[in-house]
């Protein structure tokens, strides 16, 4: 039995083996998860979009014409879609979790997790809808 | 540097670190080592499933205790320990709960028991149906609190160190690393647990070797009782695994292959859609195991690859039931043999599950040996007599635990230092670890078949029923087999983490163990609770009222000697159950 | 009718080897036997140097974790017909040192365990002649949950954080912790709170949620520690806006 030169008696060497770069490829719930992280950069950008439209329309309406204009070019076009898509993913992994975080009794007892999940839906359909109405009276 | 310890527990299991947390808080000064072969929450104790007693209810009382676990015992209890034990036990449970330990409760918020087998009154005390791991888990992070607690995790013991007719420390080795080393202590506990896994089938985990009981008897300590192996009438056939007393306790019946509960015709009652206290399926434990046997005589079992079982039967029930209370064994059942017991029929078969027997200590935890102490299932002090009842084992390890760490610790701080001829001891210890099994060459026998034949030996000579040859046969197989072993064939030529040395001693302590319970068995030539026998069928109170105790000669063999029991208040009477 | 399936284990000998390697083994595979059936098969059959933990075999002492192609699993849980034909690949816990063939060390766990302080912590402790502490089946709820981790560590080998940090706490500490805090017994909170809001402690989670999906248990860890995140995040509103209200 040789003996390779990195073993000392007694004090045997460990194996730590390196998490990879790509670790997050290596399982679908990992990309799903560095997906739903990744969604809060577009969120972001929807925010920032929503404050330049904002500012457009306190200009006046020649500013909110080109604000317009600008939105409806192809490149800003494709990125709101897919800014849409994320925001959803971002909305529904959100309330998906939420009941996981937070514990709500009523009358003693524990409201169970999906009827948590469903509220926070039902809240965003309301909303949604009210948005809708609003922007189409 | 040899490291010193003011007192060393061998186990880190429930008497343990129950010990430990005993010791540092009656002398923080004193320094202890926990060397357990496993990291303390493995230890076996995290299995136990039902419960564990304590006489609290309105009721009940601590004499009703007493007699129930005297008389389950077939009066070979000693007394005195087991009415010190009833006083002891509600409290040290008591004590547990201020520690944490998650205990059902009662809708106003107070401790609640149920009914549990061999026991007249409700008094078992529970934590759903993971009462052990709830248990171990307190203790050990209760235990984490202590400074004076030094823990050696992964360290497996193989000798104890004496000299002068003192214990005074333990040669280990260091799984991780391949090192043999001595402790030294001024005291030593051993808490090591049962020896199950000397027989084929049984609930008992891998780590259940009886190492402590096999290192006291080669240190000069006695063995007490050797022959009082517990089967526990409900375990799963290939795995062993245990179904509890509790899915009994809560309205169980136990079939055979014609739906009958046949139980109603071994004089343990007449069935009733309830459970009945002490009877039928809550009779003693070696009564269903001895009511299983003689149903497989007369064929009225159902054959199962595994052997042959009875049906274990929970459906009526009902499933809201089986999920408040009896999760686990649902659980287990559809892990382990794809069964879900709302709706089917649980295969079980009497396995072994606990040893009454093991090292002699008397009511602190001593042992006849200078500064060796012993609690928890690896003792026999005895408050188990015969047979075991269920629940009496928890605080069993919580009450002398606490004893022997107290004792201990007295012991300890009263010692002189040490002498320096033990450590020669150990030097010869870490030359033979590695000679005879490291560097061992050639061998032609395989451990796991060593194994198996002292197992299959076991179960044949020393199971449920016994008799003259067929124990004879036993211990002729047993002493071939200690010649044999030192013929094994060792493949492991490492240091690093070497479970096959550690097997191979593990194999040659159970060899000790099996020569400890055939010959204690030979010699009782009388049928008492566990220990029954085909050819002396009657108890003999005249010349059986005693523990045996057996001792090791130098040349490896055995001799025999017998001490009363200590009788206090309850005179030898009959077993009655059912009525 | 057993059939046979091909186990690849991993094999791992410090004095001999510097990397991990592979061997086959092919054990019999009949419905009832798991992946730790066919390792101690190989071990006492084919290879008695193959080193593992095991011991209660029965999902309740947390020894046999082990990576079972890919997944982090119970081996004493894991049906080896489930993976019929094969082969079935056998490696150490992940995210963990491998000291030898399936062996890891677990110590950094242990310490973490010790960190967060995990037993009943109280100003004043009842005298044990006034009986126990009340507690509703109730407020057992509230902490039951998490009280039943048996330290198996899948968690932390399913944890990317804590493969790239190791100084992350990591779910089981925390869980073990919220167990404590949420024990109606228990006035240790602010003790805990110290080293659980640290960058790495729950701050260090962002809630992969692989821990929960792993646990033998059921232990839902990550529900512990977001939920801890909610408790600490409010608490540190209340004593900046109310700071005379707070204790």
């Amino acid at each position: 039995m040789s003996q390779s030169p990195s073993y000392t008696e007694y004090h045997p060497r460990w194996i730590r083996t390196r998490v990879s770069t790509y670790w997050w490829l290596k399982r679908w719930s990992y990309f799903a998860f560095i997906l739903r992280e990744v969604s809060s950069i577009f969120v972001a950008w929807f925010v920032v979009y929503l404050l330049l439209l904002v500012r457009a329309v306190s200009q006046g309406d020649s500013a909110y014409q080109q604000f317009l204009s600008w939105s409806g070019q192809p490149v800003v076009l494709v990125l709101n879609i897919v800014t849409l898509s994320f925001v959803i993913v971002h909305a529904i992994t959100w309330f998906n979790l939420a009941p996981q975080a937070m514990v709500v009794h009523m009358r003693g007892k524990r409201v169970p997790g999906s009827l948590i999940a469903a509220s926070n839906y039902f809240a965003w359909a309301v909303v949604s809808a009210l948005v809708v109405w609003l922007v189409l009276e | 540097m040899t490291p010193h310890h003011d007192i060393v527990l061998v186990g880190g299991g429930g008497a343990g670190l129950r010990a430990a947390i005993a010791i540092a808080e009656t002398n923080p000064r004193l320094n202890i080592a926990v060397v357990s072969k496993v990291y303390p929450m493995r230890s076996h104790t995290v299995s136990a499933e039902g419960g564990a007693a304590g006489a609290i209810a309105p009721d009940d009382s601590l004499d009703e205790h007493a007699y129930d676990t005297i008389s389950g015992g077939d009066w070979l209890c000693d007394q005195d320990a087991v009415e010190a034990f009833v006083v002891e036990a509600p409290q040290e449970l008591l004590r547990l709960e201020h520690w944490g330990c998650p205990w059902s409760r009662e809708p106003n918020g107070r401790i609640a028991v149920r009914p549990f087998g061999g026991m007249k009154k409700m008094r078992t005390w529970f934590a759903a149906d993971k009462t052990g791991f709830h248990m171990l888990h307190t203790l050990f992070q209760t235990s984490l609190k202590y400074t004076s607690v030094i823990r050696y995790d992964e360290w497996f013991v193989t000798k104890l160190l004496v000299d002068d007719g003192k214990v005074q420390g333990v040669v280990a080795i260091e799984l991780m690393s391949g090192k043999v080393e001595a402790i030294t202590a001024r005291a030593v506990i051993l808490c090591t647990g049962g020896c199950g896994r000397v027989f084929p089938f049984t609930t008992n985990a891998s780590i259940k070797n009886g190492d402590g009981m096999a290192l006291a008897y080669r240190a000069g300590a006695p063995l007490k009782d050797m022959e009082f192996v517990q089967y526990h009438p409900t375990g799963l056939p290939f795995t062993g695994i245990l179904i509890t007393e509790a899915a009994r306790a809560e309205g169980g019946y136990l079939i055979n292959k014609d739906g009958y509960r046949y139980l109603q015709d071994y004089n343990l009652g007449k069935p009733q859609p309830g459970p009945v206290f002490r009877s039928m399926e809550l009779g003693p434990r070696d009564r269903l195991s001895q009511a299983f046997m003689k149903e497989v005589e007369k064929g009225r079992t159902i054959d199962t690859p595994y052997g042959p079982v009875v049906h274990l039967d929970l459906r009526h029930l009902g499933e809201k039931l089986i999920n408040t209370k009896l999760p686990f064994v649902r659980e287990l059942c559809l892990k382990y043999q794809n069964i879900d017991p709302v709706k089917e029929l649980i295969p079980v078969r009497p396995v072994v599950h606990y040893m009454m027997g093991g090292v002699h200590t008397n009511i602190n935890g001593a042992t006849p040996l200078e500064g060796l102490y012993a609690a928890g299932e690896v003792a026999c002090v005895s408050i188990n007599g015969a047979n075991r009842l269920g629940s009496n084992s928890l605080p069993e390890l919580l009450v002398f635990g606490a004893r022997a760490g107290r004792a201990a610790a007295e012991h300890a701080s009263r010692e002189a230092p040490l002498s320096v001829a033990v450590l020669a001891q150990a030097k010869d210890e870490q030359v033979r670890l590695g000679n005879e099994f490291l560097h061992k060459s050639g061998g032609r026998e395989r451990l796991a078949t060593l194994r198996e034949e002292m197992q299959k030996t076991l179960e044949q000579s020393a199971g449920i029923y016994r008799s003259g040859d067929l124990l004879t046969r036993g211990v002729d197989k047993m002493r071939e087999l200690q010649e044999r072993v030192l013929d094994v064939k060792l493949e492991d030529e490492s240091r690093t983490f070497n479970t096959e040395r550690i097997a191979a001693v593990e194999l040659s302590f159970m060899l000790d163990v099996a020569e400890a319970i055939v010959n204690s068995a030979l010699r009782r030539t009388e049928s008492r609770g566990a220990h029954q026998r085909t050819d002396f069928p009657a108890r003999d109170d005249q010349r059986y009222l005693s523990h045996s105790l057996i001792f090791r000669r130098d040349d490896g063999s055995c001799r025999v000697e017998y001490l009363p029991v200590t009788i206090t208040r309850w005179p030898p009477g009959e077993r009655v159950y059912g009525r | 009718m057993a059939e046979r399936i091909t186990l690849q284990v991993a094999r791992y000998r410090p004095e001999e080897q510097s990397e991990v390697t592979f061997e086959e083994y092919e054990v019999p595979c009949p419905k009832e036997w798991v992946v730790l059936d066919g390792l101690n098969y190989v071990k006492d059959q084919l290879s008695g140097s193959l080193s593992y933990r095991w011991s209660c075999r029965m999902g309740i002492c947390g020894s046999c974790g082990m990576t079972v192609n890919g997944e982090p699993k119970l081996t004493c849980a894991t049906f080896l017909a489930d993976y019929s034909p094969g082969p079935v690949r056998v490696e150490p816990l992940r995210n963990f040192p491998v000291i030898r063939d399936l062996v890891v060390d677990i110590g950094d766990f242990m310490r973490k365990l010790t960190s967060v302080k995990p037993w009943i912590i109280r100003k004043e402790e009842k005298p044990l002649s006034e009986g126990e502490y009340l507690q509703t089946p109730q407020e057992m709820d509230e902490y039951q949950q998490f009280s039943m981790c048996i330290n198996c560590m899948l968690c932390y080998a399913a944890c990317p954080i804590y493969g790239l940090d190791p100084h992350f706490i990591g779910p089981a500490a925390i869980a073990l912790a919220q167990r404590y805090n949420l024990d109606s017994r228990d006035e240790g909170a602010r003790e805990r709170r110290e080293i659980l809001s640290d960058h790495e402690g729950i701050w260090g989670c962002t809630f992969v949620g692989e821990c929960t999906k792993v646990c033998p248990k059921h232990v839902d860890p990550a529900g512990a520690i977001q939920r801890y995140k909610l408790d600490t995040a409010l608490e540190s509103l209340k004593t900046f806006f109310m700071p005379w209200g707070a204790r």
